[in-house]
C-alpha cells in the first residue's frame, strides 16, 4: 500500500469530520491509574445514560490516555481542553450528561487554573489525554506519522540525525547521553544488519512515565523507532516490555498491527525501499534487565546479565550486530523535534539540557501524578508549585530522583534548576524520572535501607562487589535501624560504598551505593542518632531493646 | 551434523491438555528458535498459572536447550514462579512511593490474618502473598493487585476486607 501526504490528510480530515458531528465529546481516562478507581465503569454509566437519552447521535464518549493527576481519577474532561471532572462515580453520568451546554458540575470540576495545569509544558505528553490510544486516524488526526512521512520522503537519514543532534536531545532514561551523538555512532558502525531497541523496561519503584507514554500514545513511540530505523539504517526493532504492564503490551501490540496494516511499519513503507518491523519482547521482572547489555541478553532468551562495555551496543549489539538502544521517552520526542525542527526544541530548557522531561511525581505530596515540565524548573517550583505541597501540614524533608540509582536531596536545595548537571552535582541524577517526596514521618536511614534491600535482591550475581557488597551494606543498615550497630560499621558503611561503587560491572552496582552516599551527606545526624542514641528521630525504625544489645 | 539432525524428534506435548497448544503456537510463531525461551515461559505461565519441570522439559527439547538454562532463566527472573498459586492471590506493591505510604503495614496484616509469608501460600492453599516492585500505579500508593484487580489508596483493614470477599465469594460458589 503506498501513501501519499494528501492520503495522510484524508485519513486526518476523515476522522476530523467524524467527532465534528458530535455536539459534546467527553474523554474519558483509560490509563491504567484512573482504570483501578473504575474508569471503565463511568464509561458504561455515560454510555448508558447518553442512550437513555437517545442523544448518541450528539455525544461521543471517548476514551483516552493518561490527563496526569492519577491520584484525583476517574478523570473526566468535556470538550477537550475545558472543564475537568475529578474522582467521578457512575453515579454522577446522569449529572454530567444534563450539564452539557448549561454550567458544570460544580462538585465534580477541578480548579485548572492552579500551577499544577499552568506550569506544565507538554510535548512528550502533548497528546496524552486528548486522543483514542486505540486508534490509529485519532493519532494522524493529531499530525502522527507526518513526521516519519516528512524523513522518508524528503530527508536523507544524515540530515535526520543532524536534527536530532540540533536539537540537543539528550537519553531520557537517566544517564543523558546525547541522542544524536548516539545515532551516528550506530549509523556510521558496519555490521550485517542493524536493530533498534525501545527500552521499556521501566524497573525503578516509583516512576511510571514510560507506561503512561506506552497506554496513552503507543504510536509516537513507533513513530519514533521508525525515524530512527530510518536513520541509521535498521530494518527490526524490538520493544522491550515490562510483563507488569498488561494494558501497555496490549495497547501496544494493537498499535503495532494498526500501523502494519496502514503500511506506517512493514515493508516499503509509504512506497519508499525503507523496510521496518517491530516486535515485542516481554521483560519478566529484572531491574538489570534496563542496563543495555543485560536488556540484549533478555532479548535473546538468556539470563538478563551485563556485560563489560566495550564493545558498546552501538558497534556489538543484539546477535553482534550494530544496535540503537533509546528510552521510551527519548523515541516520544523524536516526531515534534521533526515536526518542528530541532532550533525549536533547542529553545526549550537550559544550556546543557533542552526540551521537556516528564516526572512522576509521588510520595507526601498533594497532587501525585504525571507532569511534563520544561528543563531548568526548580524543584520547590515542582513540589510545591505543581505537586501543591505536603499534605498534612507536614514539613518537607528530602525528595529522591533517579530512584534506587539515585540520591535524596534536602531542603537546601530546592530553589536548584532541575538539568542533569546539577542533580548530579548534588549527589542524585536525573534518573527516569521518578520523583519521591518524602516529610518529616520518613526515617532517611530505613529509606536507604529500602533502596539497598532493592539492589540486593536486583543484583544479577555476575560481579562480587555488587552481589556481595550490597548484602554487607544492607546487613549494616538493617543492624542500624534495629539500634545494634556500632561507630565502627558507619566507617565500614562508607568504605564498602566507595568500593562498591568503584569495581562493580555494570550501572546497577556502580549507582547501588548512592542512596547511602547521599543520605550520610546531608542527614547525618539521623544516622548518628540511629548509633549512638539507639533512636529513631522519626520514629520509624523499631529499636530492639537496650538489654539486647548490651 | 546431518545425521545428528535427523535423529532429532519433536517432543509431544506432555498431556493432552489443549493449552499446550498456546505454547505450541507461541514456539511456532518464532521459529522454534532459542531466543524465543522467555516467551514460551509467559506463555506457559499465563495458561498454567506456574512453571513445573514437565513444562521445561518440554521447552528445553522443543527449542533444544539445556534444561539446565531453561531453569536458569526461570529462576533468574522475578516474574516467572515455579510454584502453583493459592486460589486467590495478592500482589502486594513494595514500590518507593507504596513503601513510604505504608505497604509494610498492608503485608504484616495479610501475614497475621492468614498465616502466609510473602511469596508463599497460605497452609489452606487460599491466599497466596506476593509482593511487586512498582505496579506504577503511585498516584494510588499503597496499592495492592488481588486476583487481578488493581486496588488503592489501601489501608490494612480495607485490604483484608477486599481479600476476605474474595474468599468467601468462592466459598460461596462452590
Amino acid at each position: 500500500m503506498t501513501l501519499n501526504p494528501e492520503d495522510l490528510e484524508q485519513i486526518a480530515q476523515a476522522r476530523r469530520d467524524e467527532e465534528a458531528q458530535y455536539r459534546h465529546r467527553i474523554c474519558v481516562c483509560m490509563a491504567a491509574g484512573c482504570l483501578s478507581s473504575g474508569a471503565d465503569k463511568v464509561k458504561e454509566a455515560l454510555e448508558r445514560v447518553i442512550k437513555e437519552r437517545g442523544s448518541e447521535k450528539e455525544i461521543l464518549v471517548k476514551p483516552v490516555g493518561c490527563l496526569g493527576p492519577c491520584a484525583a481519577g476517574p478523570l473526566v474532561t468535556i470538550d477537550i481542553d475545558g472543564v475537568i471532572y475529578h474522582d467521578v462515580k457512575p453515579e454522577d453520568a446522569e449529572d454530567i450528561i444534563a450539564s452539557l451546554d448549561k454550567k458544570p458540575v460544580k462538585r465534580l470540576t477541578m480548579n485548572t487554573d492552579v500551577p499544577l495545569f499552568q506550569r506544565q509544558m507538554r510535548i512528550v505528553l502533548e497528546n496524552s489525554g486528548k486522543i483514542n490510544p486505540e486508534s490509529l486516524e485519532d493519532y494522524v488526526a493529531h499530525n502522527g506519522y507526518a513526521a516519519l512521512f516528512k524523513v522518508i520522503s524528503e530527508m536523507s537519514p544524515a540530515e535526520v540525525i543532524d536534527e536530532v543532534t540540533r536539537s540537543g536531545l539528550r537519553g531520557r532514561g537517566g544517564a543523558g547521553y546525547p541522542t544524536g551523538l548516539k545515532w551516528s555512532t550506530v549509523a556510521k558502525a558496519r555490521g550485517p544488519r542493524k536493530f533498534v531497541i525501545c527500552n521499556a523496561d521501566e524497573g525503578d519503584p516509583g516512576a511510571f512515565m514510560d507506561r503512561s507514554v506506552l497506554e496513552s500514545d503507543p504510536h509516537r513511540v513507533l513513530e519514533g523507532m521508525a525515524i530512527a530505523a530510518y536513520a541509521v539504517g535498521a530494518d527490526m526493532g524490538y520493544l522491550y516490555v515490562r510483563a507488569e504492564y498488561p494494558l501497555a503490551v496490549k495497547r501496544l501490540k494493537q498499535a503495532i498491527k494498526q500501523a502494519e496494516r496502514s503500511g506506517f511499519l512493514g515493508n516499503n513503507i509509504c512506497g519508499s525501499t525503507f523496510s521496518f518491523n517491530v516486535d515485542i519482547r516481554l521483560g519478566a521482572g529484572a531491574f538489570v534487565c534496563g542496563e543495555e547489555t543485560a536488556l540484549i541478553a533478555s532479548v535473546e532468551g538468556n539470563r538478563g546479565q551485563p556485560r563489560p562495555r566495550p564493545p558498546y551496543p552501538a558497534e556489538s549489539g543484539l546477535w553482534g550486530c550494530p544496535t540503537l538502544i533509546n528510552n521510551v521517552e527519548t523515541f516520544a520526542n523524536i516526531a515534534p523535534i521533526i515536526r518542528n525542527g530541532g532550533e525549536w526544541f533547542a529553545s526549550i530548557g537550559t544550556e546543557k539540557s533542552k526540551g521537556t522531561k516528564v516526572f512522576a511525581l509521588a510520595g507526601r505530596v498533594v497532587n501525585t501524578g504525571l507532569i511534563e515540565v520544561p528543563m531548568g524548573i526548580t524543584l520547590r517550583e515542582i513540589i510545591f508549585g505543581i505537586g501543591g505541597g505536603i499534605p498534612d501540614g507536614k514539613r518537607f524533608k528530602a525528595v529522591q530522583t533517579g530512584g534506587p540509582s539515585g540520591g535524596c536531596i534536602p531542603e537546601q536545595f530546592l530553589d536548584m534548576p532541575v538539568d542533569y548537571e546539577s542533580l548530579a552535582s548534588v549527589g542524585s541524577i536525573m534518573g527516569s524520572g521518578g520523583m519521591i517526596v518524602m516529610d518529616e514521618t520518613s526515617c532517611m536511614v530505613d529509606v536507604a535501607k529500602f533502596f539497598m534491600e532493592f539492589c540486593m535482591t536486583e543484583s544479577c550475581g555476575k560481579c562480587v562487589p555488587c552481589r556481595v557488597g550490597t548484602v554487607h551494606m544492607y546487613n549494616i543498615l538493617d543492624r542500624m535501624t534495629k539500634g545494634l550497630a556500632r561507630m565502627e560499621d558507619l566507617e565500614l558503611l562508607e568504605e564498602l560504598c566507595e568500593m562498591v561503587r568503584h569495581t562493580s560491572l555494570c550501572g546497577l552496582g556502580q549507582t547501588a551505593p548512592n542512596p547511602v552516599i547521599s543520605t550520610l551527606r546531608y542527614f547525618r545526624d539521623e544516622y548518628l542518632a540511629h548509633i549512638q542514641d539507639k533512636r529513631c528521630p522519626a520514629g520509624v525504625c523499631q529499636m530492639a531493646e537496650a538489654e539486647v544489645y548490651a | 551434523m546431518l545425521t545428528m539432525m535427523s535423529k532429532y524428534k519433536k517432543p509431544t506435548p506432555p498431556s493432552t491438555d489443549t493449552r499446550w497448544k498456546l505454547l505450541e503456537a507461541t514456539m511456532r510463531r518464532h521459529g522454534y528458535k532459542a531466543s524465543s525461551l522467555i516467551e514460551c515461559l509467559h506463555t506457559v505461565q499465563e495458561a498454567f498459572g506456574y512453571l513445573d519441570e514437565e513444562a521445561m522439559r518440554y521447552i528445553a527439547y522443543s527449542l533444544r536447550v539445556p534444561l539446565s538454562k531453561v531453569y536458569g532463566v526461570a529462576t533468574f527472573y522475578h516474574f516467572f514462579t515455579l510454584k502453583p498459586q493459592g486460589r486467590h492471590t495478592c500482589v502486594v506493591c513494595t514500590g518507593t512511593a507504596c513503601y513510604i505510604k505504608g505497604a509494610g503495614n498492608l503485608i504484616a496484616a495479610i501475614q497475621k490474618k492468614y498465616n502466609v509469608e510473602p511469596g508463599e501460600t497460605s497452609p489452606d492453599g487460599e491466599v497466596s502473598l506476593l509482593t511487586a516492585r512498582c505496579f506504577g500505579c503511585c498516584g494510588l500508593a499503597p496499592a495492592a493487585v488481588i486476583d487481578g484487580e488493581v486496588a488503592g489508596k489501601l489501608t490494612p483493614e480495607e485490604i483484608i476486607e477486599r481479600i476476605e470477599k474474595k474468599v468467601k465469594g468462592h466459598d460461596s460458589q462452590s
